[in-house]
């Protein structure tokens, strides 16, 4: 090719040259059009799974937010347009207000504490002593384990009437508790296991994030006498900014739709001083003998849009820092 | 120019396994639906997964289908599934040709359109106990023939009540109930077990104190609501059942039952079985009403239905099916599987002729009604749901019992 283009400026004066580079022009485009046509091959099934797996569900969900569903149109098809109906529906059950308050809650307080546990743990594994890769495998556990039993030995754990924790706690003359069965307890309950659960994710990523810190840094800054908190302050930290970034928006994804956890623990219960969005969501779509597809929709949407707010706002935080 | 025309065909030969693989897809689909052109094939879903096809259940249902003359193929699914299963089914014209469902499910099924009527498909039904079909019944219309029954009553552990001094026998209304209750707990041991989860079987456990204080179902919230809910919660409140009854489904409340530790236990029929194997003597009361006498209990069971299809030509099959699946002679070894009560008074005598232990199951489930019969229908699950969450509420300590049926009431109303 290089030397196709040095030869090309020598014989473009001649006439015979003239047709050939009209004919090395074809080939060109012809080329062009065939690689063009080898991306797009490429890109077909990604953009057929997309369609097929993201798009049409997508598009389905709101379509069922947008109809009147009873049962019976459902099995028929013929559901009549309701425009907002449904989410105006949602937004005024008296479940909404705490349904809200409870995902955030959830959510935050769950992220808070898996993303500080997860450094102290990621920075702690960082510093190479025995047994340290072992120990970090052991760490993982709660990640590998199916959510259902994760979740089943929580559940069984927190049993008010033969809990381990409360086993635990009566050593120390406190009355026992109801960690599943009070309303001001269950919340606070399936945050703690789901923190549990999402300490190993934190600890991945921050502690591949860690890696990539050079040492040289860490070097300098001793000979400068900087303490280890001012290492971490002045150097980790800053230098972690866009793992950190990622770890969090992607463990706040995860966090908003979290139903099977507090589901099999709590079911949002009891009443619903554990319910979340994500929970009575499936409630209204599955939870009862008669389904209520539209509005279940409506409060499935809701979490979408919250999830995709936080991913635009990650998108802006991730352009301003790279600008 | 060779490397570039070999990845264009990679990418075309994975676009096409892609494509064919989808195509598979797509035709193993529709080879499964009933309505395909095998017609020797029959399609029949029940909510049993614990029976595979080498199981008494599985075995009867293949030789149904033998005897109709096609490939009768079981498919069984969770029964909080099978529900909304049908409805998809449906929605894509797909339903099975027969199916076994769960009987309060049988009214939001026929809501919507998708179950023929037993008259219409000439079944029948003259010979089913009426309580028990009429949580198939809608508008006097009836949509399946009930395979069996279950219901409610309280199992008591011998050795505690004589140790706490309690006569099974005094338990005649809630008075005498908590007595004894209170009784058992000042002899340290532990009261009661019963299910108040956030799912239709709370509301199943709810509804004999319920019904049995007199209330109304369309009237939640009145005083005699209240004083069902009320008692609930004085035992919670006094320790004479656990707080974790909430969480308590009826199989775990069963477990808590089996320690040994406790002195009743709401349950139903099909811990028969179990109760055998607890290792103490045991013995049932039915469950009394508020000022004496026998709680209304709500019936529990399957219906065997015909879902609507396209081929009407099938249902003369699906007929034959469901009569050998009903039959009498079948009823019998299918009940005594699954531990039910039979729908008909013949087969409850020859049940009781084998088994005496079932004498009181068959008077209870005589007095048991439907959760959503006399004319509820598909209003039940609006009810029922608003019902369990104010049991949760009130059992939980975050609304008093009135508050908390009020609630309930106004949503219920909502629809």
């Amino acid at each position: 090719m290089t030397i196709a283009r040095v030869d090309r400026p020598r014989r473009a004066p001649s006439a015979a040259a003239g047709a050939d580079n009209s004919e090395a022009l074809t080939l060109r485009r012809r080329h062009r059009r065939r690689r063009r046509l080898t991306a797009l091959a490429f890109v077909t099934p990604l953009l057929a799974y997309l369609a097929a797996f993201y798009l049409y569900p997508l598009y389905r969900n709101l379509d069922l937010s947008l109809r009147d569903y009873t049962v019976r149109s459902f099995v028929a098809g013929d559901a009549p347009f309701s425009g907002w109906d449904n989410f105006q529906k949602v937004l005024d059950d008296p479940t909404f207000g705490p349904a809200m308050r409870h995902t955030m809650v959830f959510t935050f307080v769950s992220i808070a504490f898996q993303y500080v546990l997860g450094l102290a743990l990621a920075v702690f594994f960082n510093r190479h002593f025995r047994l340290a890769p072992t120990l970090r495998a052991l760490f993982l556990i709660p990640w590998l384990l199916p959510l259902i039993v994760s979740a089943s030995t929580w559940s069984w754990m927190f049993n008010s009437e033969s809990g381990v924790v409360n086993y635990l706690l009566h050593f120390f003359w406190v009355d026992p508790v109801g960690w599943l069965t009070s309303p001001d307890w269950a919340l606070t309950s399936v945050i703690v296991a789901n923190i549990w659960i999402g300490i190993p994710f934190n600890l991945v990523i921050l502690y591949s994030g860690l890696q990539n810190i050079p040492a040289e840094l860490y070097e300098a800054a001793s000979l400068d006498g900087a303490s280890a908190w001012q290492q971490f302050r002045r150097i980790t930290f800053p230098l972690l900014r866009p793992v950190s970034a990622i770890t969090l928006l992607l463990g706040l994804v995860y966090t908003l739709k979290v139903f099977d956890l507090i589901w099999i623990m709590t079911k949002g219960g009891p009443g619903d001083a554990s319910s979340t969005l994500a929970t009575w969501s499936y409630q209204l779509g599955f939870g009862t003998l008669l389904p209520k597809f539209g509005p279940g929709a409506a409060v499935g949407n809701i979490l979408i849009l919250i999830a995709l707010v936080f991913g635009l706002l990650y998108i802006r935080v991730q352009r301003r820092q790279e600008a | 120019m060779i490397p570039t025309r070999r990845s264009l065909l990679a990418a075309l030969a994975t676009v096409g396994t892609l494509a064919s693989l989808t195509g598979c897809g797509g035709g193993s689909d529709s080879g499964g639906s009933s309505s395909g052109a095998s017609k020797g094939t029959y399609t029949f879903w029940d909510p049993y997964p614990q029976f595979d096809a080498s199981s008494a259940w599985g075995k009867l249902v293949t030789s149904c289908g033998t005897k109709a003359g096609v490939k009768l193929k079981r498919t069984p699914y969770d029964t909080t599934d099978l529900g909304n299963k049908a409805l998809l089914a449906a929605q894509q014209g797909n339903a099975p040709d027969v199916m076994l469902v769960d009987n309060p499910v049988v009214s939001t099924l026929v809501e919507a359109g998708i179950l023929n009527k037993t008259s219409d498909l000439g079944l029948d039904t003259k010979s089913i106990q009426k309580n028990i079909i009429g949580a198939g019944t809608i508008d006097d219309a009836s949509y399946g023939v009930p395979i069996g029954a279950n219901t409610l009553a309280l199992y008591y552990n011998k050795k505690i009540l004589s140790a706490a001094g309690v006569d099974p026998a005094s338990v005649k209304d809630w008075n005498s109930l908590t007595a004894a209750l209170k009784k058992v707990k000042s002899a340290g041991k532990k009261g009661i077990t019963f299910s108040a989860i956030n799912t239709e079987e709370g509301s199943f456990q709810f509804l004999p104190w319920f019904w049995g204080a007199g209330g109304d179902l369309t009237k939640l919230n009145s005083p005699k609501g209240v004083a069902a809910l009320s008692l609930w919660k004085q035992w919670v409140d006094e320790g004479y059942a656990p707080k974790d009854v909430l969480q308590n489904t009826q199989t775990t409340s069963w477990q808590e039952f089996a320690t040994g530790d406790y002195a009743f236990s709401e349950n139903g029929t099909w811990q028969l079985g179990n109760a055998e194997k607890a290792g103490f003597d045991y013995g049932i009361v039915s469950i009394p009403g508020q000022n004496g006498g026998s709680a209304p209990v709500p019936t529990g069971g399957e219906f065997v239905t015909v879902p609507v299809q396209k081929d009407t030509g099938r249902y003369d099959v699906s007929k034959k099916i469901v009569t050998c699946l009903t039959s009498d002679a079948n009823l019998l070894p299918t009940d005594t599987t699954l531990q039910y009560v039979a729908p008909t008074a013949a087969v409850q005598a020859e049940q009781v002729k084998k088994n005496p232990k079932l004498k009181p199951w068959v008077s209870a489930v005589a007095a048991a009604r439907g959760r959503t019969s006399g004319g509820l229908g598909t209003k039940y699950p609006t009810i029922s749901q608003p019902m369990w969450t104010a049991v949760q509420a009130a059992l939980s300590g975050s609304k008093s019992p009135q508050d908390a049926l009020d609630t309930a009431q106004s949503s219920a109303q909502k629809g």
